[in-house]
């Protein structure tokens, strides 16, 4: 009995050095300026090489902006709910000036801490709800998604193009009927067939979407998911597919015929700088292709030059400010003629979208 | 010479306090060896969990809000428990009550005297959670069904069928299509008390203090303790032994049906994806470390809570990866279940028993 007490002191003792031996060295820091101090919450890990990854990447370019100025910390695999509560008044208690929160899930969450702390600005991600401290920021990722349909469409043989997509909430919605009208601008005999995973996050889920849409017979994969699966398991088919968040074709390969892509760092770096700066003030960012918060990814060598030709025209119309996706007329996929010709959709329409475009096969309800 | 495992006849109460705060010492200093791995300082991290779960009064209530659907599952699991009735159905049970809950919240809050609609909500929560115990109770003490895997498959249709409801009829026509119920009208909100923390925190500890009294000072708790020491020597002293095991059972499942009740009238005001992050589950740990003592639940509760929470700091603050967290919680418990064997068994050194010292030769 007595061995085992020693040996319990001495790797107490071990513990006891390693950590005294650590503390010695940032005395130094203690002399500069407090940083400022970001912090964000997310529904994956980084490692999802999908929509997590890529806020991750805005993350480490604000870090390279703005070096030892600011500090971020983040935390993963947040369940959107009452526990995203906790996560984010966690941050908030600690002192951290600036949250930013990236699921549409942990929208009510962050309006109820923000409105306890009303010192520390809050940054919403993909939702509607502000305050005087609370702001959104999204992209028109509709935009690009619209462009990637047009490849799609042009790709497709079997005309059957499957879309695997997380919540039947505006934001997916809104990013299905541009997909397919890109798709059927080019072809109107494509059908879009959406699967709901009912998760954001879930390798298992989002591959067997997939593989059931491919089953189903559609040869070219879409979707809307955070991670890189469903295009792996185009891939182990034989079959082409088109990524989102991230220029998935790095992680899969050419049969990734392109992606919409998020590019946060430029906003990120813009918000954050306007917070330390002191001119923050509470807004609903909602920019597209031109301000470069979303881009169409290069496209992959199996995409011929005339295909590549027509996305760069409709691009161009969009980029000019002449013309954009919700443009009239379109029929909902019951026929009936929701945006007359000429008329185009709000962005309260679009925010609010409930159903599908002519050629989705699927409810959104 | 062999090493033998014996029952201890009686266990000391320095052994009962010292072993576990032992076990606890030498969890810190394994966990602190993989944060050196990790890079990480042990004391930055454990100050940080420590400050995450108790530093300041708000906190505490945030883990409070933890310990108390922790308290109440464990609760019920601890008096299942007692009588070998292994109900690892609390998580199943919590969340149908959860469902029965905002069931009366949302439908009945329309015509409903605004003062009749908590205790309401709460009552038919509980029942819902002691009915989907007696599911399993009936069936074993009717037809010798295995209670464990019953208990556990509820669990599943529980949690499936709330989620049908959430996604599918019950879902808020106003919430933009997201997966979740409307939110319930004020009335049907339990009180908090500090911060996040509700009145269910009351009624845990009253609970406890209940359960406590009944098992050990009334003429029922005396025939379940027999009941549970063995059903034979219940069933020669004239006790049904059916009859209390489904009784007990009935109360708790109630009180795992409160948790669920607290949840979703507390926190979430809703129902909602992440009602039950695992808290049933947890719960037979808290049960197990508790020793089954009522009395003993609440405060292991608190701690399994501050585990939590803290462990979420330790990625939050400390930039370790989010498994870190789950590790050491992982690493602190091991210690603590394998230290509770050295409380209730004598390690004995005997000389090499004939019998065995021939087997071991042989296997030599």
């Amino acid at each position: 009995m007595k061995n085992r007490w020693n040996l319990l002191w001495i790797l107490l003792a071990a513990a006891l050095i390693a950590g005294c031996a650590k503390k010695s060295e940032p005395a130094a820091v203690a002399a500069k300026a407090e940083p400022y101090k970001v912090a964000f919450v997310y529904i994956g890990p980084p490692g999802d090489l999908g929509w997590t990854h890529e806020h991750d990447q805005g993350r480490k370019a604000v870090e390279a902006e703005f070096g030892d100025k600011v500090k971020t910390v983040y935390i993963e695999n947040v369940p959107e709910g009452p526990d995203a509560t906790r996560i984010i008044r966690q941050y908030a208690q600690e002192g951290y000036d600036m949250i930013f929160a990236t699921s549409f899930g942990y929208m009510d969450p962050m309006v109820e801490v923000a409105k306890e702390f009303p010192k520390v600005k809050f940054e919403h991600c993909s939702g509607y709800k502000t305050a005087e401290n609370m702001s959104t920021y999204f992209g028109r990722i509709y935009q690009p998604r619209y462009l990637s349909g047009i490849v799609a469409g042009k790709m497709t043989k079997s005309n059957i193009i499957g879309y695997a997509a997380a919540f039947p909430i505006p934001e997916v919605v809104r990013g299905i009927n541009a997909f397919t009208l890109g798709a059927r601008s080019v072809n109107p005999k494509v059908q879009v067939r959406v699967v709901w995973t009912n998760t954001w996050y879930d390798p298992v889920k989002e591959r067997e979407a997939a593989v059931a849409l491919l089953d189903a017979g559609a040869d070219i994969i879409a979707q809307h998911q955070d991670t890189v699966e469903p295009q792996k398991a185009a891939k182990e088919r034989g079959k082409l597919s088109i990524g989102y968040d991230s220029d998935m074709r790095a992680f899969v390969g050419d049969t990734v015929l392109t992606s919409p892509v998020w590019n946060w760092g430029s906003y990120y770096k813009d918000t954050i700088g306007k917070a330390m700066a002191g001119t923050w003030t509470t807004h609903q960012y909602w920019e597209g292709l031109k301000a470069g918060v979303v881009r169409l990814a290069d496209m992959s060598p199996l995409v011929p030059q005339d295909v590549k030709d027509l996305v760069k025209a409709a691009e161009q119309k969009i980029l000019d400010g002449t013309w954009d996706v919700f443009y009239g007329p379109i029929k909902d996929n019951t026929g009936a003629v929701k945006v007359a010709a000429g008329a185009k959709m709000t962005d309260g329409e679009m925010l609010s979208f409930d159903w599908f475009v002519e050629g989705v096969v699927g409810k959104v309800k | 010479m062999s090493i033998l495992f014996e029952k201890r006849k009686n266990i000391s109460r320095t052994a009962q306090v010292l072993v576990p705060a032992a076990s606890f010492v030498v969890s810190l200093i394994l966990t602190g060896i993989l944060l050196l791995a990790f890079g990480a300082d042990p004391f930055a991290t454990y100050r940080a969990m420590f400050r995450g779960a108790f530093g300041s009064g708000r906190a505490f209530t945030e883990t409070l809000v933890k310990a108390i659907p922790l308290m109440l599952t464990g609760l019920g699991v601890a008096l299942a428990f007692r009588l070998r009735f292994w109900n690892i159905g609390a998580e199943g049970q919590l969340t149908l009550a959860g469902v029965a809950a905002t069931g009366v919240a949302i439908f009945w809050g329309r015509w409903m005297p605004s003062f009749l609609l908590l205790p309401t909500v709460i009552l038919v929560g509980c029942l819902a959670g002691a009915a989907w115990a007696g599911i399993p109770a009936l069936l074993r003490t009717r037809l010798k069904v295995d209670e464990t895997l019953v208990t556990l498959m509820l669990n599943y249709v529980a949690i499936l069928f709330s989620e049908y409801l959430y996604y599918g009829p019950w879902r808020d026509p106003k919430g933009y299509g997201f997966p979740g119920t409307e939110p319930f009208p004020e009335a049907a909100w339990m009180p908090r008390i500090a911060g996040r923390a509700h009145l269910g925190l009351v009624f845990a500890l009253f609970l406890a203090l209940a359960l406590w009294f009944v098992l050990n000072r009334t003429r029922w708790g005396f025939e379940l303790k027999i009941l549970g020491a063995s059903p034979q020597a219940a069933r020669y002293q004239g006790i049904s032994v059916e009859r209390n095991i489904v009784l007990a059972i009935l109360v708790s499942g109630a009180l795992c049906g409160l948790a669920g009740v607290g949840e979703v009238t507390g926190i979430s005001r809703r129902l909602q994806q992440g009602l039950s992050l695992g808290y049933g589950y947890t719960a037979i740990i808290v049960a197990w470390m508790g020793q089954l003592n009522p009395l003993a639940v609440p405060f292991v509760a608190v701690l399994m809570a501050a585990l939590l929470v803290g462990g979420d700091q330790v990625q939050m603050m400390m930039g370790l990866p989010a498994s870190m967290g789950i590790l050491m919680q992982g690493m602190i418990l091991f210690p603590l279940l394998a230290g509770s064997l050295f409380t209730e068994y004598r390690i004995k050194r005997t000389a090499r028993h004939p019998a065995a010292g021939a087997a071991a030769e042989g296997a030599e």
